[in-house]
């Protein structure tokens, strides 16, 4: 993805909901971005394959895909190889919670939709193909198949949109929050089935979510978002022991956890900018304790810091480091205790 | 010490038509003045609804609830009406708590007027004034006037909090209210109820699944983890997390995904028998965790339901097994 | 004293308060021409109604020679069977019915929002009751049950009219309030009410009542346009004692003294009721005009 800028039209004006993204995904990686309420995470994932609501405008970027050796620009593909490309290339899982479901078909009709709209003709196939993928995810058939969708638990929900994902063998897996609203035993086999599948098939994946323990469980790199922007982006493990953007280390320190010591946690004081309305500078800027006057300056650029697969749009990165004293690999909230 | 709010044996089962659903069974908690304790499970397990039985929202079918050592729905009139103020519900979800048709100072002027906590006007915006601050909602000014949709959630719930303490309550019941609300400022509003105890030893009932979430808020409190209806293990916060005494409370701990990479991909989980969760509907006999727990033994955990039993440190726990093997470990044994 | 100028509105914000809330609402209506013509009408004729007659004498007294003439100068509408000037009958004739109308939608109104109301937070038999008669009161055809009545108790007074009138219209919001406040009734805001012992009168009208204001005014509109329809009804088939001069007693004369069959006086049938279907039209206009404001989804971008 190559800066990729995404705006709503509203009646207030243009919400700039996604500002000038860029990343690079490797085959079989794992992404995530992690963002709160309002940092354009979902309208990313959902531009990325073109689903996005009307009233929404791709500004500028390209999104390009490479397959065998070809790249085409996702943005410019005509409704035939879009429709392609959905699906069979890349597919969504969204969130169980949200109503995904057609509630009046069965989930077995819902598979026969889907696999009529991307071109797989046969019954017998689909049924096949369907016990297969419910088998990937450890759910009966039997029992699933001829189930509506009220029928079936959050968990069960959640393993259905997966095994409805895979059913082309997509090589690239987008999920939007996948593990919202269950519960930590569900929640747990979902990440669990997650990697095993990531293992077994080898596709690439990015997710999109609030909860940053997802993305240490399963990422490879991790993007952090604020106001539609990519505020940094490094491996996971440099971005959870040794952050160099103030976001993410506020939001690093704003999670308690269970295990371990409770370390030094705190909130992050202030509330999200409008996005219609962006300051002038650096939009964190307001709610950053390193802030000077220069940050409220100019927006400043993504950075390389430590490393060159570590960027951080901070121009005060290094300040962030010596705060953190440590480069050890223990969590923020103890090295900030 | 007599606790203040105490649940009796309480139960409270729902008839629907496919049958009799018994939400909360026989749950005993005693909670003492200023304490911060948090209720802890997943979906279905009945912390909900034991909140709305804690607050007096609802009737309990079974069991009594006993406020300063009084049967609650034995009382009427005038020691009713206490009752109902000393003890407040927050909500979980911000954004149907509050009325959407009135501004934050109707909102919290009405019950200051109605309790004549405040006569005029003039001295209602004064109380308002201060309640905003002490919740954290500054400049008060710019939100006296504000509709709720004007708010953020975080902003609402501070607004739900004040609005619980304009009554002066002794008890809070938070009911999962800050699990709809932003990760980076949930722990400011978690803070913000800590301090209400502090300063002015307000007891908080935090109702959570969030696990991470109930640790840190109870740290230095008592944490009582429900399963289908029953409470299966109440123990100081730092003894639960460490050495969890039940079962369930050993999968929950080791399945919860932390937010550091090196802990989480290296933490031990709990292997649990079953994945299923059985139907309110048809509860399994005996201890009701029996088809999942890894410590089940025939003949025990399926024929006798385990009842909730003290055992070293100031501990409880309703597990067969779990009392046998700790009952007679000496006083000194802890993480 | 920065915080009285916030929260205690200072005089000066008072006043300004509903006028600018007013001047909102007219820059709404002004975008919709049917709800805004509507509005028009319906001040134009409210005006007509009450105003009218402060200025405008009442020329009662009849003169044989100008019977049936057609629209003059003298007399823009004519005049009657007895000689009298119809405009001026138009202007003095829609006072009491309008009055009538408006005191009748007022008192359904209050029926309907106490006891949907009471029906819905008590519960239980005293609802079941409710409902019950609620029912019966929508299954029976509103006219003939009002000429039944009308007949039986021969209504003198206007407030009596009025008071029948209302008897029979509460029904469907009656409906609509107990609707709405049953839903509402669960809600998260309303229960805190509820536990911070806030009072039921506090809670029906303060908490809940509010968020129907939409479907309250627009019945209440309605209302008035079912009642001077009743009305015009009863006076015509001259069920209610004739007094005074309205445009329901305009149409009874015309009709019993054969207005029919004279082309000459013509305007003095259709007068009356032309003064009745504009304003009905105004009515409902406005009523159609208030309802895409008040739903924000109607309202568009």
């Amino acid at each position: 993805m190559r800066g990729l800028s995404i705006d709503y039209l509203t009646r207030r004006g243009a919400v700039h909901a996604v500002r000038d993204v860029s990343f690079d995904l490797e085959k079989s990686e794992t992404l995530a971005i992690i963002g709160e309420s309002g940092s354009g995470k979902t309208t990313l994932a959902v531009g990325l394959i073109r689903l996005s609501p009307r009233g929404t405008k791709v500004t500028k970027g390209e999104i390009l895909y490479t397959k065998d050796g070809v790249t085409s620009d996702v943005r410019k593909l005509d409704d035939d190889d879009l429709r392609e490309y959905r699906w069979a290339e890349c597919a969504m899982v969204f969130q169980a919670a949200l109503n995904s479901f057609n509630p009046v078909i069965t989930i077995w009709e819902q598979f026969l939709d889907t696999a009529r709209a991307h071109g797989m003709a046969g019954k017998r196939r689909v049924r096949d193909r369907a016990g297969e993928l419910l088998d990937l995810v450890h759910l009966d058939a039997r029992r699933v198949l001829p189930a509506f969708q009220h029928e079936l638990s959050g968990g069960m929900k959640q393993r259905v949109l997966i095994a409805l994902a895979l059913m082309l063998e997509p090589q690239l897996v987008i999920l939007d929050e996948p593990t919202t609203a269950l519960d930590i035993l569900t929640q747990r086999s979902i990440i669990d089935l997650l990697r095993q599948l990531r293992q077994r098939l080898g596709f690439s994946m990015i997710f999109i979510s609030h909860d940053l323990s997802l993305a240490a469980e399963l990422a490879d790199r991790m993007i952090t978002m604020y106001a539609g922007r990519v505020v940094e982006h490094a491996k996971v493990e440099d971005m959870f022991y040794r952050p160099r953007h103030p976001y993410s280390l506020g939001l690093l320190r704003a999670v308690p956890r269970v295990s371990g010591a409770l370390g030094n946690i705190t909130s992050i004081p202030g509330s999200p900018p409008d996005l219609i309305r962006l300051p002038v500078g650096c939009s964190y800027a307001p709610r950053c304790p390193f802030a000077i006057d220069a940050c409220r300056e100019a927006d400043p650029p993504l950075l390389a810091v430590d490393t060159p697969q570590h960027e951080a749009a901070c121009i005060r990165w290094r300040h962030v480091a010596e705060v953190l004293r440590s480069d050890a690999d223990v969590p923020v909230a103890e090295k900030l205790a | 010490m007599t606790a203040l709010i105490e649940l009796e044996r309480i139960s409270r089962t729902f008839t629907t038509p496919d049958g009799p659903i018994r939400a909360v069974d026989s749950v005993s908690l005693a909670l003492e003045a200023g304490e911060a304790i948090c209720i802890v499970g997943e979906s279905g397990c009945g912390k909900t609804t034991t909140g709305r039985l804690l607050s007096g929202l609802i009737r309990p079918t079974g069991g009594r609830l006993l406020y300063e050592g009084k049967d609650v729905w034995l009382t009427k009139g005038a020691d009713l009406a206490r009752f109902r103020r000393a003890v407040q519900l927050v909500h979980q979800d911000p954004y149907s708590s509050l009325n959407p048709t009135r501004t934050v100072f109707q909102t919290l002027s009405a019950p200051l007027f109605r309790h004549k906590k405040a006569r005029s006007g003039r001295q209602a915006l004064a109380v308002v004034t201060e309640l905003l601050q002490r919740v954290d909602l500054t400049p008060p000014e710019y939100f006296l006037t504000k509709y709720p949709h004007q708010l953020s959630g975080g902003q609402r719930q501070r607004v739900a909090i004040a609005r619980a303490l304009t009554v002066d309550p002794t008890v809070i019941v938070a009911d999962e209210a800050v699990s709809m609300v932003d990760v980076s400022i949930r722990i400011s509003l978690l803070n913000l109820l800590l301090g209400l105890r502090s300063e002015f030893g307000v007891t908080i009932v935090l109702i959570t699944h969030d696990l991470a979430v109930a640790r840190y808020f109870a740290r230095s409190g008592r944490i009582g983890v429900m399963y289908l209806g029953r409470v299966v293990e109440l123990a100081r916060t730092e003894s639960l997390v460490g050495d969890p005494a039940h079962p369930y409370s050993a999968a929950l701990i080791a399945a919860i995904p932390e937010a550091d990479p090196e802990i989480t991909r290296t933490k031990k989980r709990v292997e649990l028998r079953s994945a299923e969760i059985p139907s309110l509907l048809a509860l399994p006999p005996g201890c009701t965790f029996h088809p999942r727990c890894p410590l089940f033994e025939a003949g025990l955990c399926d024929a006798l339901v385990p009842e909730l039993l003290p055992i070293p440190e100031q501990r409880e726990v309703a597990c067969h097994v779990a009392v046998r093997e700790r009952a007679g470990e000496p006083a000194a044994a802890t993480a | 004293m920065t915080i009285a100028i916030y929260a205690r509105p200072t005089l000066g914000q008072r006043v300004a308060g509903p006028f600018v809330a007013s001047v909102e609402f007219l820059r709404l209506l002004s975008k919709r021409p049917v709800g805004f013509a509507g509005f028009i009408g319906c001040v134009f004729f409210l005006f007509l109604a009450f105003v009218a007659p402060l200025f405008v004498p009442l020329k009662n007294d009849p003169s044989l020679a100008e019977i049936y003439q057609t629209p003059s100068l003298a007399h823009p509408l004519g005049t009657d069977f007895q000689g009298k000037d119809v405009l001026n009958q138009i202007v003095y004739g829609g006072r009491d019915i309008l009055t009538i109308a408006i005191l009748a939608a007022f008192f359904s109104t209050t029926i309907a929002i106490t006891f949907g109301s009471i029906a819905a937070t008590v519960g239980g038999r005293v609802d079941a009751a409710i409902v019950a008669i609620t029912d019966v009161i929508l299954t029976v055809p509103q006219l003939v049950l009002l000429i039944a009545v009308a007949a039986i108790l021969r209504p003198t007074s206007f407030l009596f009219l009025a008071v029948i009138l209302a008897l029979l219209q509460w029904s469907s919001l009656l409906r609509q309030i107990r609707s709405q406040v049953l839903s509402l009734k669960e809600r998260d805001y309303v229960e805190a009410a509820r536990s911070l012992d806030l009072g039921l009168p506090h809670i029906i009208f303060r908490e809940m009542l509010p968020s129907m204001r939409s479907y309250i005014a627009i019945h209440f509109i309605l209302a008035m346009t079912q009642a001077m329809y009743a009305q015009v009804g009863i006076i015509i088939l001259g069920l209610v004692p004739i007094s005074g001069t309205n445009w329901g007693i305009m149409l009874y004369f015309a009709q019993g003294q054969g207005a029919l069959f004279f082309r000459d006086s013509l305007w003095y049938i259709l007068s009356p009721i032309l003064a009745i279907v504009l304003v009905q039209l105004s009515l409902v206009s406005f009523a159609s005009g208030l309802e895409e404001i008040f739903n924000p989804r109607l309202r568009g971008a």
